[in-house]
């Protein structure tokens, strides 16, 4: 067969000469090597104290956002819920009354709206489907935990904090 | 034999067996430790500060798991191959003299529990002993790994046992003496026997990662072959008992390295530090730095773990029996002759 590449090397099978047969510098200069290690800053990050520089793009939790006068921006349109391709997103719409309108900007809002984070995949197309600008996933890592029924994410956790508080 | 000889021995002996066991217990900390340091991790640092509890939280764990004895296993011998470990393991202490006589009064007392005057026999034939807790083990648990781990540990031990105890006879054509009390003695003021055994002390110390089955002779706990070794069927403080005795091990061993080849308890200095401060802080500064030895040892022991990879069981036999061995015989004839030429003139 011709070779693929044009890399060659010839492996050469000498009999070992003393100093090699010894294995003593070999060892030698292999304890050089693992003792400079010692030196050397370690790579762990102390994860829950210490967390690791996100590029700006990095896609973490969701958050539902407001507008600038502290509305929820989320008008319950599906467009998310069809989008995802884990099937994650649930929701629930209701109408907004007219004592209503601090709290929702449109006149339809989501009453629930649940995002189950074992099956998110964080891929990002709910937020590029989102016509109001309502979700992003600009959170930090989902936490662990250790039930099912906690990793399914409801408004209270999802919704952003007021502006003034 | 009065009765406070006998309160000192038995005072000594439990602290020495304290000691020994809290080195042990830290040893497992420490191989984590310096296994993750040489690799550019942190290591355990959840369980207290710097993780200093996780030895605690280890032995705890031990003691809560579920004890197993299979249903096919010779029962007796699968209680009694852990204790056997562990018992081997401690006695070589008894031996090893830790520090120079500290006089309160006129009262002059030994920091060694016996100085027997065939020391290192003593501890060559416990070190021999050893062997058999791990036989009786692998042999009690009634599976095929565990069996041939236990060969393994057998056949490599007898072959290494030889090259040590040659490598050890040039060191008494030098010394003269088979007291580890005398040997360390005639070491004092930069008189190491490793100065004048260097090939013998290589030897000697190859032998001795051998006889402690520590990396990169680990072939009877080779996990990629034998699953555990010959602990696999063992479980909660069985299990723990053989890891411990394996730290134990290591640290009488090294224990017997630094006392043969690196004058014990002498460091440079000494008469003048004896001179100040007293008689009994003085020989307990020996001490400190006899055990900073140790610990030096023990470091090295790990260091090698995490540098050479494991051999090939026939290139173990290659290196015991072709290779140490002649090459320990010629070290004695060396040594004889040169002894033989300095005492002529």
């Amino acid at each position: 067969m011709e070779p693929l590449t044009s890399k060659k090397k010839v492996l050469e099978q000498k009999p070992l000469t003393f100093a090699e047969r010894m294995y003593l510098p070999a060892i030698a200069k292999g304890l050089s090597v693992t003792i400079s290690h010692l030196f050397k800053k370690e790579a762990t990050i102390r994860y829950p104290e210490v967390e690791r520089e996100f590029s700006t793009n990095f896609r973490g939790m969701h958050s539902l956002k407001r507008d600038e006068q502290g509305r929820e921006r989320c008008t319950a349109c599906g467009l998310c819920a069809l989008s995802c391709p884990a099937e994650a997103i649930t929701m629930i719409a209701a109408e907004r009354k007219p004592e209503e309108k601090e709290l929702y900007r449109e006149e339809k809002y989501a009453a629930v709206y649940e995002i189950n984070m074992l099956r998110c995949i964080f891929c990002g197309l709910c937020e590029e489907a989102c016509p109001k600008e309502a979700i992003y996933l600009d959170g930090p890592i989902v936490p662990a935990d250790y039930l099912r029924k906690d990793f399914i994410y409801g408004k209270d956790k999802l919704v952003e904090q007021p502006l003034n508080k | 034999m009065d009765i406070a000889f006998v309160i000192e021995k038995f005072v000594l002996v439990a602290i020495i067996f304290g000691i020994s066991l809290l080195i042990a217990m830290y040893s497992t900390y420490a191989e984590r430790k310096v296994a993750a340091f040489l690799q550019d991790r942190l290591g355990p640092d959840r369980a207290g500060p710097f993780g200093i509890l996780q030895p605690l939280a280890d032995g705890v764990k031990m003691f809560m798991k579920e004890e197993i004895i299979p249903s096919n296993a010779s029962k007796w011998l699968f209680m009694v191959g852990p204790g056997l470990a562990m018992l081997t393991a401690c006695i070589g202490t008894a031996v090893i003299p830790w520090g120079s006589d500290i006089t309160i009064g006129d009262r002059v007392i030994p920091l060694q529990v016996t100085d027997i005057n065939v020391g290192i026999l003593y501890i060559f034939g416990v070190v021999s002993l050893g062997v058999y807790g791990v036989m009786i083990g692998g042999w009690a648990s009634n599976n095929k790994y565990s069996l041939l781990s236990a060969i393994r540990a057998a056949s490599q031990n007898i072959s290494y046992e030889i090259a040590m105890g040659l490598s050890i006879i040039a060191l008494l054509l030098v010394t003269g003496t088979m007291s580890l009390k005398e040997i360390v003695e005639q070491q004092h003021g930069w008189h190491w026997n490793v100065l004048y055994q260097p090939l013998g002390f290589l030897i000697f110390m190859v032998c001795a990662f051998a006889e402690t089955n520590r990396a990169p002779f680990d072939l009877p706990e080779c996990e990629t072959e034998l699953i555990g070794g010959y602990h696999t069927e063992y479980s909660s403080m069985k299990l723990g008992f053989y890891l411990f005795a394996e730290y134990i091990n290591m640290f009488v061993s090294s224990a017997v390295m630094a006392t043969l080849y690196f004058g014990g308890y002498n460091y440079p200095g000494m008469d003048w530090v004896l001179l100040h401060t007293g008689p009994v802080i003085g020989p307990l500064i020996g001490t400190v730095v006899f055990f900073i030895k140790i610990f030096a040892f023990i470091f090295f022991f790990m260091w090698v773990r995490w540098t050479i990879p494991r051999f090939r069981y026939d290139q173990l036999m290659h290196l015991g029996w072709k290779g140490l061995i002649p090459l320990a015989i010629a070290n004695i004839i060396i040594t004889g002759i040169v002894i033989a030429i300095i005492e002529k003139f």
